[in-house]
């Protein structure tokens, strides 16, 4: 195992992901990775967590607001 | 987004006037707008307005537009504009760094100190997710998630509200919330960790009942 150490890696996930570490911090991460499964895991369940509130649904306006931009999109000059 | 019309079409059939173009954007668009809006001000009823008067500002503008960046990022960037406004005026501004965004974001209990064998790996490894349905959360899950992200700081929401509810890239939200790349990374690091965390209490408690 190299110098990166499980602590130091969860706060890199999110520039690892962002593809922003770097050539050399990013051969370190990866290193590390192949070789925990602790962090290996920590990663997958970020990547799931972002999955997670991508499907997350949206509230809608109400359909009295609705109704209402309708018409003022109907009657723009 | 599948099955919506490329940019340039749509604009031309609004500034047409098809109602059903308007219908679809104001449809597809209006919640992650809500959600959004409700960063900036203090109540749900001030973030219905916010978006009311977006919407207002797009039909008013949509004659004028040209393309130079897409509708989505303009409609946007009004909306950002109209709840930051609001929001000074509620007193409720979103400032830009805080004591919030420092410090580790796992517990450093969970990792072995120094002084003992394999100092900063972990004591226990995370434990492990049920493997979700296909594609679908249930319900108890989405109120826990919605539940978790009101409680994240408001700049640490309203960038991860962007970038993972609603999809959209680190440059985007870079020039909507006129942050630079670093910081918004930073958010962004801080609210997934958290969320997280709220997931693994989640699915440990409903192992453990």
């Amino acid at each position: 195992m190299n110098d990166l150490d499980c602590r130091q890696f969860v706060e890199q996930v999110t520039t690892f992901l962002e593809g922003d570490l770097g050539a050399d911090a990013e051969q370190r991460f990866i290193e590390h990775l192949a070789l925990c499964d602790g962090c290996d895991r920590y990663l997958d369940q970020i990547r799931q967590t972002t999955q997670a509130l991508r499907d997350l649904p949206a509230e809608g306006i109400s359909p009295a607001a609705r109704a209402n931009l309708l018409n003022a999109f109907r009657s723009r000059p | 987004m599948e099955g919506f019309p490329p940019d340039q079409e749509l604009v031309a059939r609004l500034q047409d006037g098809d109602e059903d173009a308007f219908a679809l954007v104001l449809d597809s668009w209006s919640g992650g707008m809500l959600r959004l809006a409700r960063s900036f001000v203090s109540t749900e009823e001030s973030a219905a307005e916010v978006v009311q008067e977006t919407w207002l500002a797009v039909i008013e503008g949509i004659g004028r537009f040209e393309c130079r960046s897409s509708l989505k990022t303009w409609t946007y960037r009004i909306l950002t504009n109209t709840a930051k406004r609001r929001g000074t005026r509620e007193k409720k501004v979103v400032p830009l760094s805080s004591a919030e965004d420092n410090g580790p974001t796992v517990d450093p209990a969970r990792f072995r100190p120094a002084g003992v064998p394999f100092p900063g790996h972990w004591w226990e490894f995370p434990p492990a997710w049920p493997t979700p349905e296909q594609g679908l959360l249930g319900a108890e899950v989405r109120e826990m998630l919605s539940a978790a992200l009101a409680e994240l700081p408001d700049r640490q929401r309203v960038v991860i509200t962007l970038r993972d509810v609603e999809g959209y890239a680190s440059e985007e939200v870079c020039e909507l919330l006129e942050i630079s790349a670093a910081n918004q990374r930073v958010l962004l690091h801080r609210a997934r960790a958290f969320v997280r965390g709220k997931l693994e209490e989640y699915y440990t408690q409903e192992v453990s009942s």
